[in-house]
Order: C-alpha cells, then structure tokens, then sequence
C-alpha cells in the first residue's frame, strides 16, 4: 500500500471575490521509500500541498492518507514524530536565539524522548557536523551548515516522511550538492520516503525516482524520471519547463528575434 | 544539560584562560556559548561611550542606595529650623529645606524610593506587556481584537489621568502608585510585543517548532517571547524616565509618596514655592531626577544596539 495517498486535494485562500484555488483538486501517490517529486515554477502550488500535508495549514479538503491512517485538519502530537519538514531557507527556520543543541532539544523535550545527548551528537554526526557545531548559534554558521541543522531538526524524531521544501535552492551552487548527495544518502539509510518540491528540473531527476508537473494548482501530468532523462514528455507544459531547463538557447533566441524582426517590418 | 559529558569537559578554565575561555572559536557548553554572546554583547556596549556613561551613572546610583545610610550626612527626616533654607555650604552640601532638612541626605535616601518605583513598575508591566501582546499577535482573529482594543482603551486615558484614577480607587501611597503606574505603562509594551510577533509568527522557525509538535503556549514563551525581549527591555529602559516622571506628579497631587517621604519628585514640588529665595530647593532634585532620567535613556539606546538580533 502506498505511504502517502492523497486524493482530490484543494486548497483555497481568501474568499468571494478574491478566491484562490492554490491547489486545485490534485491526487497522487508515494510508495514507501520512494521518493516523489513535486516541479512547477513559483506560485504553482507545490509548496501550499506540502503545508496541507505536514499540518501547517488546516483549511484543505479531500483526503490525505498517510501510513494506511487518515489525516484530519488538525494533527496529534504522535503524527509530527512519523512526517518531518525541511524548509527552503535555512536562514528563516532557524530560531536566531537558540545555539544548535537548544534548537535540537526542543524536539526531543516536546515528544519526551530519552538519551538527548547521545540522540544529538548522533544526529550531529549523521549530519556531517561534529560536536564543535553543537552549541553554536545560527549566526556563526554558513548557509550549508545551517541547512545541515534543519535537517538534523527534522532527523532527531526518526521520521518515516520527509517533506523537502526546495532544500537547496537558497544555497550556493556548490554546496548545494553537498545537501543533495546528504539527503541521498540519508534516505536511504533510513529508507525514508521523500517529497521534494523544486522548480529545479535537475535536483528533481537527481533525487527522485517520479515526479509531478504542476502549473496554476493543477497536476498537469505524472512521470518517471526516465522518463524525463529520455526527454519524452506528453504535455507541452512538461516540454516548455525542459526546455527552460537547458539554458539559455542561442537558436531559440536567434528563432525568436527573426520572428521579430519579421513583425516589425511587416508594420513599416 | 548540567553533568552531561560536554560541559563538564571545559567548564573550569583556569584565570589566564578565561579571555581564551570567552572568545574560543569551538564552545563545548551551552554555558559558554551564552557567556561568550554576553561577552561578545558586553564589547560591542563598550563601543558606545554615551551608553557607557550611562551605565556608569546607574550603577553610581545603585550604589548610592544601598550605601545611603554611610553616605548621608544627616538624618533623613531630621528637623532644624534655625537652619531652614541654608544654601549649600560645607556643613550642608547642597543646602537646607523649608524645615531645615539636608538636601544632600534625602536625595541620597530619596534614590533608594526611585529605583524601588523604576524596578517594581519593570517587573509588572514587562511581563503583562509581553504575555497579552505576544498571545495576541500570536493567535490573531477574535483573540487579537479582543485583547488589543481592551490595551486601546488604556493608551486612550494620558497616563497620568488613568494613574491618577485607579490612585484615587486604591488610596494614596507608593505601592499604590507603583501599582497604578505599571497599569498605564503595560499597553505600549503590548502593542510592540504583538507588532514583533506578527513578524515572528509567520517566519519559518516558528513553523518548524509547530511541526515538531509543539503546543501555542510552548512556542509562545520559548520560542516568540526571547525574540520580543530585546524591543521590550529597550523599551522600558527607555519609558523609565517617564515612570519616574509620572510617580514625581504623583507626589506632587499627595497621591503618591506620602511626606516626610524623601521622594525626589515631592521634594521638587515642595520646592517650587521657594523658587524665587533658595533655587536649590528645587533645583537639587530636578538635577537628580535629570541625570537618572538622562542615564536611563542612554543605557536604553546603548542596549538596543546590544541586543538588536539584526546586529549579529
């Protein structure tokens, strides 16, 4: 049976006049140790379906089944200790007053668990940040090190989901792989099952095993990442994004300025 | 985390080490990492000549009253009125009042009532300041509206009417006065708190601690009030010169400090009616007044600059 199942969910903000249909009426499926793909560019909703997901907003309708369990609006304290978040900028979701080892004592003190020390010095190291890191503040840490404690935040309860908020993309080019091969090798050894939302097409086929393209709160088609390696997309929206993907393309722009061009003269 | 493995491993540095101690790259204990912020916090003050200044002259005042009884030159409430009105002199160092009391001597006991209102008036109107505007910007919806316009209703009496009110429902005396006066000081604290909170509560380190499961009270006192604390204690630094101010008026109405009381704000409105003859009077304790009014304002801005997380 799948890990995460979610059916016909809809978010909306606002009202009247003014609605909007964040997401829009979306359904898909995570096998267990799987890990799924969410790609859209900004604003598409991708983000909005992870807080449906992971609690923090409560105004969704359909269904979200997670672990065989049904989920309500509002989550018991035992649902956070299976689902875990790791947010986009490691700069915002670290609380700025609190040195690593507080940060990651509250989770353990919320849930009561035993062995703090060991647990933190273990997830430390699991992490890649040795105990020099442990009672440092937020401020005394590089981007990377910083995301390397969210995820050691989100870690420390032994989660079975882990919800990735485009983790890397507030990060520099080359660490950014860093936090990419350590999610890898994390999920694996704790056969995690994975969402990761980016708008990043190469994160996306480097993590995932199948991805969802989203636009305007709407799943426009569901692929494997062979899929996408062998570039057969089926909706023109997928084959946009890919071309996008590659860069900046001389033919392309050199196709688009003649276009141009020849609309111009026709005018004069 | 007393006892466990790391703190006890460089928790006894000897005397030479502690600068090493204090400014190490790698701390091993949660003590030393917020000494060493403190330490960090404590240079960056030391920048600040006019805070320093400040500072100095609070502490001079702390000193002064808990010292006062060795300071004074004279009983505080001791009468002579063949000496009444003496300018100051050797034997009188700031002068006499109309009941040829020492000056000098009741300025000194008078600092002892000015910091017992200034930190009473503190520690009940941070913390109501604080609970009601961080639950209110926290929760938002009928919460928020309920709570922020009872803190309206407050802001909209002066603060000296509404302290004069509720001195008027309890009776006259100091405690009274420091009571009335905490009730018109909380709303400014409020407002501000709930301001910082609505920043807080939307960023992302507030959303990871409730996705770790934590309960709103929780997330409120550990995690949104030490992020409100460093506005909220500037800010009461910087109202103390009208605390004191308001509790001077008090006096001065016979709401607050009651005579013989040496309050210095009595003594100032006692001596307007010598003004003209003896200035000293009035003017000794207006200078005491101006200066702790002046150190508390310039402690206040050196410690916004301290504290200020954006600074870090």
């Amino acid at each position: 049976m799948a890990m995460i199942a979610v059916e016909d969910l809809s978010v909306a903000f606002g009202s009247g006049e003014s609605l909007v249909h964040a997401v829009d009426g979306v359904s898909f499926q995570v096998e267990a140790g799987d890990t799924f793909g969410l790609v859209g560019e900004s604003g598409c909703g991708k983000s909005t379906i992870l807080r449906a997901l992971s609690g923090l907003n409560d105004h969704w309708h359909g269904q979200i089944i997670i672990d065989g369990a049904r989920l309500e609006p509002k989550r018991q304290r035992s649902f956070f200790k299976k689902v875990q978040m790791v947010f986009q900028d490691p700069y915002g979701s670290l609380h700025p007053r609190h040195t690593v080892n507080t940060t990651l004592m509250e989770p353990i003190a919320i849930h009561g668990l035993d062995r703090a020390d060991q647990r933190i010095a273990q997830v430390l190291e699991q992490v890649g940040l040795g105990p020099a890191f442990r009672f440092r503040y937020p401020h005394q840490l590089s981007g990377g090190q910083r995301q390397r404690v969210a995820i050691a935040r989100a870690l420390i309860l032994e989660p079975k989901i882990l919800l990735l908020d485009e983790p890397t993309s507030a990060l520099d080019v080359s660490v950014q792989a860093e936090i990419l091969n350590l999610l890898a090798d994390i999920r694996s050894q704790a056969r995690l099952t994975c969402i990761l939302v980016s708008h990043d097409l190469a994160v996306i086929a480097h993590m995932c095993h199948r991805l969802a393209v989203m636009n305007q709160g709407k799943i426009y088609e569901e692929l494997t990442v062979d899929d996408l390696a062998g570039n057969r997309p089926r909706h023109s929206y997928t084959r946009q994004l890919l071309q996008a993907s590659l860069g900046y393309d001389r033919r392309l722009a050199a196709a688009a300025t003649l276009a141009d061009d020849g609309l111009d003269s026709g005018a004069a | 985390m007393t006892g466990n493995a790391h703190s006890t491993a460089v928790s006894a540095p000897s005397h030479q080490g502690w600068h090493a101690w204090l400014t190490a790259e790698v701390t091993t204990s949660p003590r030393q990492a917020s000494f060493q912020r403190m330490y960090f916090g404590w240079l960056r003050f030391l920048r600040n000549p006019l805070a320093v200044i400040g500072l100095v002259i609070l502490v001079a005042l702390l000193l002064v009253a808990i010292l006062a009884p060795w300071l004074a030159q004279y009983e505080v409430n001791e009468q002579n009125l063949t000496t009444r009105l003496q300018p100051p002199s050797g034997d009188h160092w700031l002068g006499t009042d109309e009941l040829g009391r020492d000056i000098y001597s009741r300025l000194v006991y008078g600092s002892r009532i000015t910091l017992y209102i200034a930190c009473l008036v503190a520690v009940i109107a941070a913390p109501l300041g604080l609970i009601i505007g961080t639950t209110a910007g926290y929760f938002g919806g009928w919460t928020d509206t309920v709570l922020m316009r009872i803190t309206d209703v407050f802001l909209s009496f002066p603060g000296l009417v509404l302290a004069l009110a509720f001195v008027a429902a309890l009776g006259p005396g100091i405690e009274n006065a420091v009571i009335a006066i905490a009730l018109t000081a909380w709303p400014p604290i409020a407002r501000l708190a709930r301001a910082e909170t609505l920043t807080i509560r939307s960023s992302d380190y507030i959303a990871a601690t409730r996705i770790q499961g934590a309960s709103s009270v929780r997330i409120i006192v550990k995690h949104v009030v030490p992020m409100c604390m460093p506005s909220v204690i500037v800010r009461i630094t910087l109202n103390m010169a009208g605390i004191i101010l308001t509790a001077a008026g008090l006096g001065f109405l016979g709401l607050g400090a009651q005579p013989p009381m040496p309050e210095w704000g009595a003594m100032l409105s006692t001596g307007r009616q010598y003004m003209i003859g003896s200035w000293w009077l009035a003017a000794m304790p207006g200078l005491a007044i101006l200066l702790t009014s002046l150190a508390f304002n310039l402690f206040g801005d050196g410690l916004r600059d301290v504290l200020d997380p954006r600074t870090e």
